[in-house]
């Protein structure tokens, strides 16, 4: 825990600068390229070689898929000034790797960002607390921390941006089926199995375009207004079913996917669909004033018309 | 001498019924989808998606059933639009609906054996019926598998464009069916017509 601890002090002395300019800069070249690339030599390919000091000879190993780690996607995360050796040991620079340093402990997310300042929109503490009522805390307690659906090596912060929704979705919605669509994943925290997402999930018009128009926690967390995204992801049991909740004029993608876009489109035009115009469309919260107007308008006509005709009709007869 | 018209056979009346109801199941839950509000559903959502569904389906055989029955039974040629002098028809007609008829004329185009429809009822039909009825169904299709849709129309989402033109087109579908509900009860009385269209015979004015 010490070690933890130190390692996490030295974390933040360390990046406090950059966060304390702009939260993460991912304009500027990253700041430890340089020494990382030692690293990358042989984490970023399915094939890495080094000499045997025992034999005498070259060899050309394949690596763990688990641990290749692209450098160009690294480097668009939110930790691309990071060096490696800021979160793993810098035993870690030594070939071969001594065993006993995948026993490392991994930290969550707070160990880092909790209580810091220049993170405080983030609310990190509130989403521990929400993960700590979570289904993946309760259910899987210490076996479930943060990079089971944050990978810090390629985490991007999507939601407060201005990301296509489209993007967005995709990119949590892989966070989810990197487990919940892949059995083999899925086991490494729970020996149940599970059925296919489609079969779960029949009861929904069109499956596939649910999935790829909204996200899983849509449906999956309830409503919450201080983080963008709620961290609760509650037993299946409390899921939204109810399509009005979303198909509707109150429409709660407002608060949850579009929450950024329809916070900027208030604050730029006011107009609180017009986030929905450009990208996507759903049926019963997609609703346009103007086209609503032109329509009662034409149906009122076309009934007055009627209906002074009836009258002249009866008037003659 | 019984001066009715045999005009309207089985399979048109058939196909007639089943296309009215089913307009008026996707109308119900077209609207009940469009507008939806979970304090008031017309509608219970899941199912009017589930209705409009089958019922449009069902709707897009019977216009296959619609146009198949005109090309093979001929019924086909009481659309076909001669051009020529066809606006001052129309305009006849009009003219007639809004003041002839009040006046006691008679229709200026009365239905024959030729002649099923007044220029009037031949333009909203070949419009409805050839035009707007396609693009519903078409748009309809599209919106059934919308895996087929082009994603981006000049950053436009490609399923809200399709949507909003089936929206619109239902829409005017609509608007064409209160009217020609409406037109409907200006046979020899305000009955016939729908009598006509259980039996089969028309009633002369």
């Amino acid at each position: 825990m010490k070690i933890r601890t130190f390692i996490t002090f030295v974390c933040l002395l360390f990046l406090m600068p950059v966060w304390a300019q702009l939260n993460v800069d991912m304009e500027s070249e990253p700041a430890k390229a340089a020494d990382n690339q030692h690293c990358f030599n042989c984490h970023a390919n399915q094939i890495y070689s080094f000499e045997n000091e025992v034999s005498g000879m070259t060899e050309r190993k394949a690596m763990n898929p688990n641990f290749i780690f692209q450098p160009d996607v690294f480097y668009q995360g939110v930790h691309r000034h990071f060096a490696c050796t800021d979160c793993h040991s810098p035993d870690y620079e030594n070939f071969p790797h001594q065993a006993e340093l995948r026993l490392e402990p991994m930290y969550s997310c707070i160990d880092c960002h909790g209580g810091d300042e220049a993170f405080a929109s983030y609310h990190f503490e509130a989403i521990e607390e929400e993960f700590g009522k979570s289904v993946h805390a309760s259910r899987h307690s210490e076996n479930f921390n943060c990079w089971m659906c944050h990978d810090p090596h390629s985490y991007k912060a999507m939601t407060r941006s201005n990301f296509k929704i489209s993007e967005i979705v995709t990119y949590h919605n892989q966070m989810c089926s990197n487990c919940h669509d892949n059995p083999v994943n899925f086991q490494r925290i729970s020996d149940s199995t599970k059925k296919p997402l489609e079969q779960i999930h029949e009861f929904l018009p069109n499956f596939k375009l649910h999935f790829s128009a909204v996200r899983c926690i849509e449906c999956h967390t309830p409503a919450e207004d201080t983080l963008w995204v709620s961290h609760n992801v509650l037993e299946k049991e409390f899921a939204v079913k109810k399509c009005t909740e979303c198909h509707s004029a109150n429409t709660m993608l407002m608060s949850s996917l579009y929450k950024y876009q329809n916070l900027e489109a208030r604050k730029n035009r006011g107009t609180l669909n017009a986030v929905f115009l450009n990208e996507s469309y759903v049926i019963g919260a997609n609703r346009n004033i103007y086209l609503n107007i032109i329509s009662l308008v034409l149906f009122g006509l076309t009934v007055a018309g009627i209906l002074i005709h009836i009258f002249f009709r009866i008037k003659k007869h | 001498m019984d001066q009715r018209l045999y005009l309207y056979p089985i399979w048109l009346r058939i196909w007639h019924g089943i296309n009215a109801l089913m307009f008026l199941v996707l109308i119900a839950t077209g609207i009940s989808m469009q507008y939806s509000n979970p304090d008031a559903p017309l509608i219970r959502f899941d199912l009017a998606v589930q209705w409009h569904n089958i019922t449009g389906i069902i709707l897009s055989i019977n216009y296959i059933i619609f146009v198949a029955g005109n090309l093979v039974t001929g019924n086909g040629k009481f659309y076909l639009i001669q051009l020529k002098g066809f606006v001052q028809q129309i305009i006849r007609q009009i003219t007639y609906y809004v003041s002839g008829h009040f006046k006691g004329e008679h229709t200026p185009f009365p239905v024959t054996a030729a002649r099923k429809f007044n220029p009037l009822q031949k333009l909203t039909y070949v419009g409805a019926m050839y035009m707007l009825v396609p693009v519903i169904i078409i748009t309809g299709l599209a919106l059934l598998f919308p895996e087929f849709i082009v994603t981006k129309v000049f950053e436009f989402s490609g399923i809200y464009l399709t949507a909003l033109l089936h929206g619109a087109v239902g829409f005017l579908l609509s608007l064409f069916l209160v009217i020609h509900v409406y037109f409907s009860t200006m046979g020899s009385t305000p009955g016939s017509n729908f009598k006509s269209m259980m039996n089969g015979w028309h009633e002369p004015h």
